[in-house]
């Protein structure tokens, strides 16, 4: 073997182990880019923003990435765990941590009840149940004024403090907002890592590889598809928590099917059925939008183009790219 | 357009001297910088308008009127030589962006001030975050909920018109010409409901009949299997309360199924821009509500003052509605922060309420309970022959005065006597 | 509610009907192109506003409508080919997701473009003379020009179904919706196949653009309510199924017209919830082919 292979070799060593050491310490290297990435946005409020729509990307992805099932509703589970963490706080006044514990069990609970009816379907099919049981989820919230605020949205989400261990935090000081928030996003990072790291998450990739292989090894597809369905709610559902304890208020849009089509565009970008994808996915996406649209009112025009050109050339997303290059 | 990006540009580079020119300073004295910094910061206004969206013709107007409004302020000399400044930004009409824009402008802008929103939902979102953070909001959009004491706070105002107000005047008009039966068709959200509310409320002066209220699903694009129901009725009076598109589609195939033959039209608001879009056919003979029309400066010297400033500073373009009234909501932040010789919020929140003004439609005061600026309401017909110039779509058949009469009463709003 | 008479239901039902024949004419180039190329056409709502915005163009020019019953479809239709031939060929042979989420970008697209041509405000589109007014029909009166829309619809789907079904080239189109690689095998280039078949899905949502902008106006979001409830009927009919486009069209338009006599604010959420129901009864809908994109 001569010298220049050998430096050759050497260096893709290096550059696996480089993607190697990113993979097994994929916490580590998120809690970190969490942690000092407010220092870096525009504004604080958009850098939460972003963490929310990546965590919401990150429970889509579980669906859509890693169990192959394209969902067009996933804008319910995500505004169901918003619209019940704010009615928690505005109707009954609960803590801040009881209502965020609601919005979870909310996006479970939602995530279950559209899974039953929308699992034995495939392919387009599945993203079309999908997105009409969530249009029904926004008449359903829509209508019931009283405790929603209907079309003018639930107002009075207001958590001024956060007592935590003896300490009182202000949560209107938009820093220490982020980093309260940061940390279940964090925790969410942890409890998905480990989740694809199980036996579980071996049978999901499995399911979504083949199913029938899957299914003649043993597992149970359809039970696998709805118990991944349903944690996807969860981690949707603390994320729309999130964002209503955030922005201090719940709008009916986040109901929307375009809140849907937002988290597919996240995903893609980013990158589908990667651990960092939906992260990278929202910050570019939203950070973008910002940007674009402080410059034009012609944003939508830029935004969409470069989607077009992501679709054409760029597949695997911004993280899915780079890791392949990083394997290669 | 163009003339608005060259502004908020000039506007960006003269905020990148003062910071480069305080950098200077800090550099020389860091004692220094407090005192000028406190001199010489602009008095800043926030301004959340969907300059995106299916408005993005009005959020334009708005946006061009409030710029007048600074320009006149800076020109008088500002605050003792503080010059104000706007900081614009697109809510996108959706009230989460609106909320996330309003924490920009409030948490890294440091805005003084926050003006602005076209839409209940939207200006309810921004209320929701100023008031958290004792910021004064001055909004200029519909709602009836922003005066209700769940929402509204002392940092909270309305320039604007509110649903309860435009409707009553709008049926104290009609239900006294046209005849008693009534039939109604709006939009199924807050804003339709709240002008069906302040109809009805009218309705019972004048003992007219209710024939129902048929609801549609807001951003509905076809109202042809609603509209043999309500010729079934054969009401003398279709009140449509819905805004925007919907008001633009549903007066256009009310048109088409031969409604105004028989029945006279009413709707509680017609916007400028809604009757440039739909055209003259569809808005033919409908009779309507506003805040502002261009038309009444052969009443008021102050309507004549700002249009002809408009004018000026826009190339011979008239203000519409709703640019009047980002001109009023700005212009009346300014004043009181001049009256009050301080931008400090406790100050301005008592020399706004103290405001006795008239700016651009006759006199106006803001009322003390609610905050609820107490105006007249203009009823207008859309016009489709004689037309002095494109601007001239209206004509104002009415004028109700400004009396508190014809508001909510405090109590019945849930506030305190 | 007072005034609930039979002559009331039955001119109720035709009104669902005439809507349903516009969700039918929009549906049915959805159909077509999904069924042709599986490709779920995201921009179709685009290329239906952009139909609106070339006969507003005509007019503009000093053309008349009927001008424009001819021109849009050819102008929308021609565009729609580049699109096939420039982005969406590229993507074949990779997925359902990748055409869709392209043309969803692309509808981003066209709609700004439209924007920045013609502005944000949207524009009157006047019925043409001869269409005018109001005509009884038995039971009521009912616009002329809605009649004139039924008619209209029912023309592009008899020009269809011949095309499709008495020529050759409709011939070489329903085989290749059958089994392109059989067709490829007898010599046929599969590509310029579907390439016109992209080209007649997108003339007649143009077409449908034009017709709806009398209806309605013409502003640049026009597209994308219509494109949700499209799904629907597509969706219910199962996809790919031009037939079953047809059937559920109707229906939808006579759901939403019922239950506007009934229950008009929930006229919206009455077709999602038709659609959920059809789906978990039968996920493929009343014509659709089982196990399709499994």
């Amino acid at each position: 073997m001569n010298e220049m292979s050998q430096s050759l070799l050497r260096t893709q060593a290096a550059r696996v182990s480089w993607f190697d050491v990113a993979t097994r310490h994929r916490v580590a290297l998120a809690t970190l880019a969490v942690l000092v990435f407010p220092l870096v946005m525009p504004f604080t409020a958009l850098a939460v923003n972003i963490l929310i729509y990546g965590l919401y990307a990150l429970g889509f992805n579980l669906v859509y990435g890693y169990l192959g099932l394209l969902s067009f509703g996933h804008a319910a589970l995500f505004g169901t765990g918003a619209y019940l963490c704010g009615m928690a706080i505005v109707h009954f006044g609960l803590p801040w941590y009881a209502a965020i514990a609601i919005g979870v069990v909310a996006g479970l609970a939602m995530a279950a009840l559209i899974g039953v009816l929308a699992i034995r379907t495939r392919g387009i099919y599945f993203a079309m149940v999908t997105m009409a049981l969530s249009q029904c989820v926004y008449y359903l919230f829509y209508q019931a004024v009283d405790w929603t605020g209907g079309e003018n949205g639930l107002r009075g989400i207001n958590v001024r403090s956060i007592d935590l261990f003896g300490m009182r935090l202000d949560f209107l000081d938009p820093m220490t907002r982020y980093y309260v928030i940061a940390a279940f996003v964090i925790a969410a990072f942890f409890i998905l890592s480990r989740i694809l790291a199980s036996p579980f998450g071996a049978v999901i990739e499995a399911v979504r590889e083949n199913a029938t292989r899957a299914r003649a090894s043993g597992y149970d597809v359809t039970l696998t598809r709805l118990i991944t369905f349903v944690l996807s709610g969860g981690f949707c559902g603390l994320a729309g928590a999130l964002q209503a304890l955030h922005l201090s208020i719940v709008p009916i849009e986040i109901l929307h099917y375009d809140t849907s089509g937002i988290v597919v565009m996240i995903a893609l970008l980013g990158g589908m059925g990667t651990f960092f994808g939906p992260m990278i996915g929202a910050a570019v996406f939203l950070l973008l939008e910002n940007l674009v649209s402080l410059w034009t009112v012609h944003w939508q025009l830029i935004v969409g183009a470069i989607f077009v050109i992501c679709v054409l050339f760029f597949p695997a997303g911004i993280w899915g790219t780079l890791t392949s290059r990083g394997k290669r | 357009m163009r003339s608005e990006v060259s502004k908020s540009r000039s506007i960006s580079r003269r905020r990148l001297l003062a910071t480069v020119g305080a950098g200077a300073v800090t550099a020389a004295s860091p004692f220094r910088i407090n005192l000028v910094k406190a001199e010489e910061a602009n008095i800043k206004i926030g301004f959340p308008v969907p300059l995106t969206g299916p408005y993005g013709t009005e959020a334009q107007d708005q946006v061009r009127a409030a710029q007048l409004a600074v320009a006149q302020f800076n020109e008088a000399g500002g605050l003792n030589g503080r010059k104000a400044e706007l900081v614009v930004r697109d809510d996108k009409l959706n009230p989460g962006e609106a909320a996330t824009r309003t924490l920009e402008l409030v948490e890294k802008e440091k805005v003084n001030f926050v003006v602005g929103s076209l839409s209940a939902a939207v200006q309810l979102a921004i209320n929701n975050v100023t008031k958290e953070r004792g910021i004064i909001f001055n909004s200029i959009s519909q709602s009836d909920a922003i005066n209700e004491a769940a929402d509204f706070s002392r940092f909270t105002f309305h320039e604007a018109l509110n649903p309860h107000m435009t409707s009553g005047a709008v049926g104290r008009y009609a239900f006294s010409k046209f005849g008693k039966r009534v039939a109604f068709l709006t939009a199924d959200y807050a804003y339709g409901h709240e002008m069906v509310r302040g109809f009805l409320e009218v309705g019972k002066a004048f003992n007219i009949e209710n024939l129902g209220d048929i609801r549609h699903p807001l951003g509905t694009t076809d109202f042809s299997t609603l509209l043999p129901r309500i010729l079934a009725l054969k009401p003398d009076i279709l009140c449509i309360s819905n805004f925007g598109r919907d008001q633009q589609i549903a007066l256009r195939q009310a048109t088409d199924f031969g409604i105004k033959k028989t029945t006279q039209i009413i709707a509680p608001l017609l916007s400028h821009a809604s009757r440039v879009a739909a055209g003259p056919q569809a808005f033919e003979g409908v009779i309507g509500g506003c805040s502002f029309y261009w038309g009444i400066e052969d009443k008021f010297a102050s309507t004549k003052a700002f249009n002809d400033a408009f004018r000026k500073m826009y190339d011979g373009k008239l203000p519409t509605d709703y640019g009047a009234l980002g001109y009023g909501g700005v212009r009346t932040v300014l004043s009181a922060v001049k009256n009050a010789g301080s931008v400090d919020t406790d100050k301005v929140i008592t020399a706004l309420e103290a405001l006795k003004y008239d700016y651009y439609k006759g006199p106006q005061y803001y009322r003390k309970c609610d905050h609820q600026s107490v105006q007249s309401v203009l009823v207008i017909r859309s016009k489709s022959k004689d037309q002095r110039n494109e601007s001239d779509v209206f004509e104002v058949i009415s004028t109700e005065e400004p009396d508190e009469a014809h508001l909510r009463s405090c109590a019945e709003l849930g506030h305190k006597a | 509610m007072a005034g609930l008479s039979l002559d009331l239901i039955a001119l109720q039902l035709f009104a669902g009907l005439a809507l349903g024949a516009i969700y039918v004419l929009f549906a049915i180039g959805l159909s077509l192109i999904f069924g042709m190329l599986t490709v779920v056409n995201f921009a179709h709502g685009a290329f239906y506003m952009v139909g609106a915005y070339a006969g507003l163009y005509i007019l503009m020019l000093g053309g008349n409508f009927w001008i424009c019953l001819l021109a849009v479809p050819l102008a929308v239709g021609l565009f729609g080919m580049l699109v096939e031939r420039f982005l969406i060929r590229r993507l074949y042979g990779r997925g359902i997701d990748y055409p869709l989420l392209l043309t969803f970008g692309l509808s981003y697209v066209m709609v700004e473009l439209v924007r920045l041509a013609f502005g944000k405000t949207g524009y009157p589109f006047d019925t043409p003379d001869l269409l005018q007014g109001a005509v009884n029909i038995g039971v009521g009166y009912f616009p002329l020009y809605r009649l004139f829309v039924i008619g209209a619809t029912a023309a592009v789907l008899l020009g269809l179904w011949l095309f499709l079904e008495k020529t050759s080239f409709g011939l070489i189109i329903r085989a290749g919706a059958r089994d392109p690689q059989i067709v490829r095998v007898l010599g046929v280039d599969i590509s310029n196949v579907w390439l016109i078949v992209f080209g007649i899905g997108t003339a007649i949502a143009g077409f449908a653009g034009l017709l709806a902008a009398p209806l309605q106006g013409v502003i640049p979001e026009m597209g994308s309510t219509i494109l949700a409830e499209a799904f629907v009927v597509t969706v219910v009919g199962g996809m790919g199924s031009i037939g079953g486009a047809v059937l559920a069209g109707l229906l939808v338009g006579i759901v939403v017209s019922m239950s506007s006599l009934f229950a008009p604010e929930m006229a919206k959420v009455s077709i999602f919830a038709l659609m959920a129901i059809v789906l978990i009864v039968r996920p493929q809908g009343f014509f659709g082919r089982a196990g399709l994109m499994s």
